[in-house]
């Protein structure tokens, strides 16, 4: 088949024109009639009892149709449930009531709701609802959470412990031992910090019951439109099929709107409740408290390594902050997510590591971009660089020595993973070369400049991405399939519809998939449509997160645009007295071997098969497929990232010089896109090496509760980055593409924490916990240089 | 007490009475009904409200309905004349300068600002215009190439996509 | 966000906004761009019964040289002061410090007046009002009066003005040739406040510091002078070493803040560099 402009071209984006107009519909667009507003009212205390709920004089204010407090709701909601019960790991699932009835177990849970006829009512007359608590005592911190005495979040779950998760391989203990006596041991303790999501929409909802049809229609900011209905009807009890979930234009998610919340189902029992529609849409302050929050990890973790740098063993523990309640794939993403890439692209035989999954009076914590997997990059990244250190060893070679080779692929990594493909060190190569590492290594030998002190760090990653095998998925505990569905169908004009089960939200895939399907079916581009996002138009899905939606969406497409053209083949043979054997496609043309002048053209053959004056026998009407595609293995995607630092020690003050990524995610559809992706991974990643973190008090308050004080990054703060890429195509999926949209995030924290430390290895700094901001770099070449 | 304000928005002038408290935001929003100006945050942090008011980039969160009275603005919605794109739509659109597009229409309007102030401006000066628009997806960079190709076309030369 | 409700007027003279303040007293707040007023007021952290909007005031934002002073309207934009060919010609000190306060669009809003008159220690005219000697005009029911800068911030958000006063201008000296100044600045990565702010006028003359002001805001809980380092500096030629030595001492006297992003220690240690950097910038300009 000739290979067509479009596989691999930077085309624009397809869904722009209208996001650039003002013409797009996000949930917070929509005004139904008789639609109520709704305010959640949240509790300031971690953790309390609720004495007495008082809403009369929320009631008398003008506008407010309804309030209902947790205790109202009882019985009518079933609890929220968690979706990624992890096994072997004895998870307790607590109850999460929708609205808190008895006890309030993070600042941020809701206690009552108030419906009034506009926005203003609604918020005027949340501030009416009296609530006394009866304060209790809270803890924050997930190490003293699991200590004897600690305040109990669930009465049920001893010592806050949801779960204990282990992964070992190999005889870790054995090869301590030998590193001991004959090698190099390394521990080091990491804190891994709390992130805030920040989507720039926040979350919202419009429900809308029909009594008469028994009908739910919710317009939802959801990564997942499927799973939400699925979890709705759960939750609400409405039959599944009575539920239409439309995610309309979704501002932004990285992960944060994955979840089923307990606020939407509120939403969803008020539009009920009340007979009108009803709009729910947090603020910002609310999102920082009643979102998912991502990471909070407390790891303490221990290295061997011979003499040469060839490392034998990781040993350790993490403690993972869950918050108050168990989020919809929270126990999955610091155990599936986290343990099971460990060992990175590395060959490492023994692994022994345990993950306590700990409940505390803080936001719920789920997955975050990258989700487990930047936290289990920057452990080992982390660890490769000390590793180094203490050998006095260049940290290139211990990767170079490390990597699992070429020629080892498919690879099985202690944990159990099997690795595909990968080619690691023409990536490492190439990113060097891009950087002048040895240029930058040079310089750095001159010493510091105005006490400016000169860093280059490394990431050499792998990620698993493209979730996922539903067979895995059930292995490890996840309540759901991870396959994707797909219709390519063909209208009696020759235009096309696709429909996806995935649901973009920026990732640029109603372009993406447009590309895929003009190229198997040879279509104009602009012919072709793709449908997402909503549930009564897509038999089903999975929806987009993980980095899946291309690698299994994707995937599902062209094994339906195939089908098609079988399809077409068969008419086409038919239209041109040919044998199907003898039919040859391309470019949109069906053509008889041999008789060039003998062809038809996909859009002949389409208006044909609607006709349906004459098909070929046992050929129906119409031209449309589906497909339901099950990817057998997860991807890997690969590759190595450089930061280059300056570090001003007089005063911390941290300025990032240069950041080259060599990613491979395999086939490339649309580098214009690519690049795209692996730009904003970048800056979350970057931003949690340097400014990102949320903090609580002792007593459970968010002290980093709005963007006045939590630092979502900035345009200034970054110098333009040079992206490159190698392929190394995914053999199992049939587009050989491999995922993009988190290994920005995985690669670049590490790569800019190990630039900084590398900075400071001059001053004796070894290590610093993340954000690296100028007090804490400060603090440690004073506390260095006081001694 | 409510009161008569008179506002212009993309040329079309309306007369509303508003409470004192309405945040111009909502009036552009639910009471005109333009929803391409979006609210991001409390703080006057994110600018994703960003309109311009007589010509100047202001946050439409930070200003009551009453204070606007009089005023001219363009939204989102007026940037594209006769069915044509304004140079900012289409940079954004050619170099790929939104992913989710929340941020998007403060962000354009911003640097409609910042290229009448600075017609030529450097990478640096295009990353510090933008101090006050917020976005999550692009990493920026995309965002940077798409105004530079703005100021190409605004000054009459012929913008070249960046290199890829 | 939503503020509470209240009463809007809209005066169109300060005569008639001052008789409206005597009216309402503490339930009044004066409103001019509404750059610090409506984010506390969305937070319901302050909930007026009464708005009295200045911002409609004719005559109150204009920027003119008059002798050896400059007088800028309390309603002068942030963007108007950053652009003010007089100012930038006569005190450059402001335009470079209007320059560094929040974003284009909060400077687009937000006023030399309001911003004064809010008297929040992390914004960044305090500290150019310390070293500039500026003075506040308030105008109230007695009429106008001079408040000497040093004078006006009282405390944390609490200035010198006396209910139903005013801010109606703002007076700067127009600063001689041998002069240099400059405002430097470590913001929050996440709010853009000053985390310190360090303004500097001196002059030099025959290669020694003949006169010297620094202003810092940003560290303690209102704006100083770092006297100290003012002394140590006076007479003294303004090499890297002299001024080292000298702004170790910009805290001094100071109660420093500390906060999540900085404790007092390192702040006041930020202090000393920033203090350290701005003399430097301001002596190599007056050049």
């Amino acid at each position: 088949m000739a290979v067509s402009k479009l596989f691999g071209a930077s085309i624009k984006r397809r869904e722009d024109p209208r996001l650039i107009t003002g013409q797009a519909t996000y949930t917070d667009d929509l005004q139904l009639p008789g639609m109520l507003h709704a305010q959640i009212v949240r509790s300031p205390h971690a953790h309390a009892r609720i004495v007495r709920v008082d809403t009369a004089a929320a009631r008398r204010h003008p506008g407010v149709v309804a309030v209902y407090t947790g205790k109202d709701l009882e019985g009518k909601l079933n609890p929220i449930p968690t979706a990624w019960l992890v096994p072997n790991a004895d998870l307790k699932t607590p109850p999460h009531p929708a609205l808190a009835v008895d006890v309030v177990r993070y600042a941020g849970d809701g206690v009552a709701v108030v419906l009034a006829e506009t926005l203003y009512a609604a918020r005027d007359a949340a501030a009416l609802v009296q609530v006394q608590y009866a304060q209790l005592p809270a803890v924050v911190d997930q190490e003293q959470a699991v200590r004897d005495g600690a305040p109990q979040v669930h009465a049920d779950v001893p010592r806050n412990v949801a779960f204990t998760w282990r992964v070992a391989g190999g005889d870790a203990d054995q090869a301590f031992a030998e590193a001991k006596r004959d090698g190099v041991v390394v521990a080091q303790r990491f804190v891994n910090q709390r992130l805030i999501p920040n989507a720039m929409e926040t979350r919202g909802v419009v429900a809308r019951y029909n009594s008469g049809a028994g009908e739910l229609t919710v317009w939802y900011t959801t990564q997942n439109p499927h799973i939400a209905r699925f979890l709705m009807s759960v939750v609400t009890g409405i039959p599944e099929q009575k539920i239409r979930v439309i995610a309309p234009e979704v501002g932004g998610g990285f992960g944060s709107k994955i979840p089923f919340y307990a606020d939407e189902a509120v939403v969803v029992f008020c539009a009920r409740a009340t007979g009108h529609p009803v709009k729910w849409v947090e603020d910002r302050r609310e999102n920082y408290v009643a979102t998912i929050h991502g990471r909070d990890h407390i790891t303490d973790l221990e290295i061997a390594a011979r003499k040469d740098g060839t490392i034998t063993a990781l040993r350790g523990k993490t403690w993972a902050n869950l918050g108050a309640y168990l989020s919809t794939a929270a126990p999955g993403v610091p155990t599936i997510l986290h343990g099971l890439i460990l060992t990175g692209c590395y060959t490492i035989p023994n692994l022994s590591y345990e993950v306590l999954g700990v409940f505390t009076n803080t936001s719920p914590v789920d997955a975050y971009r990258g989700a487990g997997r930047p936290e289990a990059t920057y452990l080992i990244e982390r660890m490769v660089d000390l590793v180094a250190g203490a050998l006095k060893m260049d940290p290139v070679d211990v990767r170079r020595k490390n990597f699992i080779k070429r020629e080892q692929f498919p690879y099985t990594t202690v944990e159990g993973l099997t690795y595909d493909s990968g080619n690691y060190e023409p990536a490492l190569d190439k990113a060097l070369e891009m950087v002048g590492y040895q240029k930058i290594r040079d310089f750095q030998k001159q010493g510091p400049k105005d006490n400016r002190y000169l860093g280059v760090g490394l990431s050499t990653y792998v990620e698993i991405c493209g979730l996922g095998p539903s067979a895995v998925a059930g292995a490890v505990g996840f309540q759901g399939g991870l396959w994707e569905s797909a219709t390519v169908r063909l209208h009696p004009t020759g235009k096309a519809t696709v429909f996806t089960g995935a649901s973009p939200h920026g990732q640029g895939e109603e372009t993406t998939f447009a590309q895929i399907v003009a190229e198997e079916l040879g279509l104009p581009i602009d012919d072709i449509d793709v449908v997402h996002g909503d549930t009564g138009a897509i038999a089903m899905g999975w929806g987009t997160y993980g980095s899946r939606t291309t690698v299994v969406g994707g995937a599902a497409i062209v094994v339906a645009a195939r089908r098609v053209k079988e399809k077409a083949g068969k008419i086409a043979a038919h239209m041109l007295e040919a044998s199907e054997a003898d039919i040859t496609f391309d470019q949109g043309r069906f053509s008889v071997r041999g008789s060039p002048d003998r062809s038809k053209t996909i859009q002949e053959v389409t208006l044909a098969a609607y006709l349906a004056w004459s098909l070929p026998a046992g050929v129906e009407p119409s031209l449309e497929a589906s497909a339901f595609y099950d990817p057998s293995n997860f991807t890997f995607p690969f590759g190595t990232h450089v930061a280059a630092v300056k570090v001003n020690a007089d005063t911390g003050e941290v300025e990032l010089r240069h950041y080259v990524a060599v990613d491979d995610c395999g086939r490339v559809i649309n580098p214009l896109i690519v690049d795209g992706q692996v730009h904003g991974g970048l800056v979350q990643g970057i931003a949690q090496a340097l400014w990102e973190g949320a903090v609580y008090s002792p007593e459970g308050q968010l002290l980093t509760g709005s963007m006045m004080d939590y630092a979502v990054p900035r345009a200034h703060m970054f110098p333009m980055f040079t992206t490159a890429r190698t392929e190394t195509p995914s053999p199992h999926n049939p587009l050989g593409v491999k995922g993009v949209g988190e290994t920005g995030t995985i690669a670049s924290t590490p790569a800019v924490v190990n630039a900084v430390l590398d900075a400071l290895r001059p001053l004796g700094v070894t290590h610093l916990d993340m954000p690296l901001t100028p007090q804490r770099i400060w603090n440690a070449i004073h506390a260095k240089t006081r001694r | 007490m409510k009161r008569t304000v008179k506002i212009t928005v993309n040329g079309v002038t309306h007369t509303d009475e508003v409470e004192p408290r309405l945040l111009l935001v909502h009036y552009i929003r639910e009471v005109l009904g333009l929803t391409g100006t979006h609210i991001g945050c409390d703080t006057t942090n994110c600018g994703t409200c960003t309109v311009l008011m007589n010509g100047k980039a202001v946050k439409s969160c930070t200003l009551l309905t009453v204070q606007a009275d009089g005023a001219q603005f363009t939204t989102v919605e007026g940037l594209a004349k006769d069915g044509q794109l304004h140079p900012i739509q289409e940079g954004f659109w050619e170099e790929h300068g939104l992913q989710c597009g929340f941020c998007t229409p403060g962000m354009m309007l911003t640097a409609v600002d910042l290229l009448q102030r600075i017609p030529d401006p450097t990478e640096e000066q295009i990353r510090w215009g933008i101090d006050g628009n917020l976005c999550r997806c692009t990493g920026y960079q995309h965002i940077v190439n798409s105004i530079q190709y703005a100021a190409k076309k605004l000054r009459g030369e012929t913008p070249r996509k960046v290199a890829r | 966000m939503i503020p509470a409700a209240f009463e809007y007027h809209a005066p169109t003279s300060v005569k008639e906004a001052i008789g409206l303040l005597q009216e309402h007293g503490d339930d009044a707040k004066v409103l001019a761009g509404g750059h610090s007023l409506l984010p506390i007021m969305k937070f319901r952290l302050a909930q007026p019964k009464i708005v009295v909007d200045i911002g409609r005031i004719p005559g109150l934002d204009g920027i003119k040289a008059s002798g050896d002073a400059i007088a800028i309207g309390a309603l002068a934009t942030h963007d108007a002061v950053e652009h003010s060919d007089v100012l930038k010609a006569k005190c450059p000190l402001l335009p470079e410090t209007a320059a560094l306060i929040g974003d284009m669009q909060v400077r687009n809003r937000g006023t030399i007046g309001g911003s004064l008159a809010h008297a929040d220690p992390a914004a960044d005219y305090p500290g150019a009002m310390f070293a500039l000697d500026a003075q506040i005009v308030a105008t109230g029911p007695k009429g106008s009066r001079t408040i000497a800068a040093r004078d006006f911030f009282v405390e944390m958000l609490t200035t010198a003005l006396a209910p139903a006063e005013i801010i109606t201008e703002v007076r700067v000296p127009v600063l001689g040739k041998g002069t240099g100044t400059a405002y430097v600045k470590h913001a929050h990565p996440a709010s853009g406040y000053a985390v310190v702010g360090v303004a500097v006028v001196l002059s030099v003359s025959g290669g020694k510091c003949q006169k010297v002001a620094i202003g810092v805001n940003g560290v303690a809980g209102k704006a100083y002078r770092a006297s100290a380092v003012e002394k140590a500096l006076a007479g003294q030629a303004l090499d890297e070493k002299t001024v080292a030595a000298a702004s170790a001492h910009a805290a001094q006297g100071a109660d420093v803040q500390g906060d999540l992003y900085a404790s007092s220690e390192f702040r006041a240690h930020l202090a000393s560099v920033y203090v350290k950097r701005a003399i430097l910038k301001a002596a190599e300009r007056a050049k």
